[in-house]
């Protein structure tokens, strides 16, 4: 099987690709590109996303039939795709990080800035806290509720459908930080970043 | 609910851990990656490497200890000193860094953390701010120490914050190695002056002093380095005796 974490030059992502490869190791091949040919052809795609959702669109979009290629990978043939913090907001229709920038649309909804109430919350939203599961999602398979996970965010995706919510966390407001739609799944936490735990959860995309 | 983080730092010099956990158990006392290792076993939130190498020809020893740091921990990883530019940035990110703190080249030179937050983002952004008292206010140093800026810490941790700081990791140099607690005023200062997460750093002797830069300091993270040396105290130690003073941790 391959797994392609697409590399789309915006961001770090050094540490996604460690955490793939350490659950990776003997079962699946890890890909690191965004050879359009080599998307195509993957089982799973791991989209990552750091720095502001406008930045990530612009990248995406700075690399010749990128979306298209995602676009048919998802939404047409249906195949896994997992985006970790700014990959899962992506997917909405709109994000307004900087100025107001068009998403993927694959799931309706917006990204907007955290209610910090005032100053009450430090934003980022940065460190571990604990998710509370509100759906059966795959990618939760054995994972406890209310686990720890390392978060850093400023943005939440706010989904239309809430039923496309598998977890939520508790900073100002219950946000958005997991869901799944079919074969499409996301995390606003760092499953590469949040420990045994964390790695627990890709290799449960890994073994979909 | 968002946990409080405990942050053991680890100084490192021309790749090798300078101060470290001592464990008889210990293959090499000095490997930086083994001692990394320890930490996140133990429950540690993030880790900190702390560049203390002097000779420039040595500094490349980081990036190798980044990376191999960062296939073996699964927890977040920031490394600072002697960072100088958005190209320093993005060899330790690329290395496998996931925050990279900047100290004197953010005094110097606002561009650097202006430019790299926009394109790396302000997560992987901590400015370190190395304050001393002096009268009735503290000044931000430079150098490790050396210089003196003149800098008021608090219009500076302002300044840095609108420059696209994601967090601040604050040192009183009047505490630092003392092991009598943190600068409690300091850390409490600039806390209530950002709406970014400070980490509180240097003096720490004792677990009621990272009690106190939480409760007191309103410190989102503390960090310590000698307290966690030649395992005084566990990192789990420290997060049972956090818990039972009612802040929330990670357990």
């Amino acid at each position: 099987m391959n797994v392609t974490i697409v590399d789309y030059k915006s961001g770090n992502i050094s540490s996604v690709i460690n955490s793939f490869k350490e659950v990776a190791i003997d079962k699946v091949n890890i890909e690191v590109t965004s050879d359009l040919s080599k998307i195509k052809q993957s089982d799973k795609v791991v989209l990552p996303g750091q720095g502001s959702f406008k930045n990530c669109i612009d990248a995406l979009n700075k690399i010749k039939g990128l979306t298209d290629t995602l676009n048919e990978f998802a939404i047409i043939n249906k195949k896994p795709l997992l985006g970790i913090c700014v990959g899962l907001q992506m997917f909405a229709d709109i994000g307004y990080e900087e100025t107001e920038t068009k998403g993927l649309g694959w799931i309706p909804g917006k990204v907007s800035k955290i209610d910090n109430q005032n100053g009450k919350f430090k934003l980022p939203h940065i460190g571990w806290n604990q998710i509370n599961i509100v759906k059966d999602s795959k990618i939760f398979q054995n994972i406890e509720n209310n686990s720890h996970m390392y978060f850093v965010h400023s943005f939440e995706f706010i989904p239309e459908d809430k039923n496309v919510i598998s977890a939520t966390t508790d900073y100002s407001s219950n946000i958005v930080c997991s869901v799944e739609k079919e074969n499409i799944f996301g995390t606003q936490f760092h499953p590469e970043k949040s420990d045994t735990i964390g790695l627990k959860i890709i290799n449960n995309f890994i073994s979909l | 609910m968002l946990k409080n983080r405990i942050i053991p730092c680890l100084d490192v010099k021309n790749g090798r851990v300078v101060k470290g956990i001592n464990f008889v158990d210990l293959k090499d006392a000095g490997d930086p990656v083994e001692q990394a290792k320890i930490y996140s076993d133990g429950g540690a939130d993030e880790i900190c490497f702390l560049d203390i190498t002097a000779s420039n020809e040595n500094r490349e020893t980081i990036y190798d200890v980044v990376e191999k740091t960062s296939k073996k921990c699964f927890v977040p990883l920031t490394v600072g000193g002697g960072v100088r530019s958005v190209e320093d940035i993005n060899r330790l990110l690329n290395c496998g860094a996931d925050k990279v703190s900047i100290n004197t080249a953010a005094v110097e030179n606002p561009k650097v953390v202006i430019d790299s937050s926009k394109k790396f983002g302000s997560q992987c952004i901590v400015v370190a701010i190395d304050a001393k008292k002096n009268g009735d206010k503290w000044e931000v140093f430079t150098h490790g120490g050396r210089n003196n800026s003149g800098i008021d810490a608090l219009e500076y941790a302002k300044k840095i914050e609108e420059n696209g700081a994601g967090e601040l990791l604050v040192t009183s140099m009047d505490r630092d190695g003392t092991q009598v607690g943190y600068d409690i005023n300091l850390m409490s200062k600039i806390s209530s002056k950002v709406n970014i997460p400070v980490i509180a750093s240097g003096g720490v002797g004792n677990l009621d002093h990272l009690v106190d830069g939480i409760k007191l300091g309103k410190a989102s993270a503390v960090l310590a380095a000698s307290i966690f040396h030649y395992g005084k105290y566990s990192v789990k130690e420290a997060k049972d005796y956090l818990d039972s003073k009612g802040i929330p941790v990670r357990i």
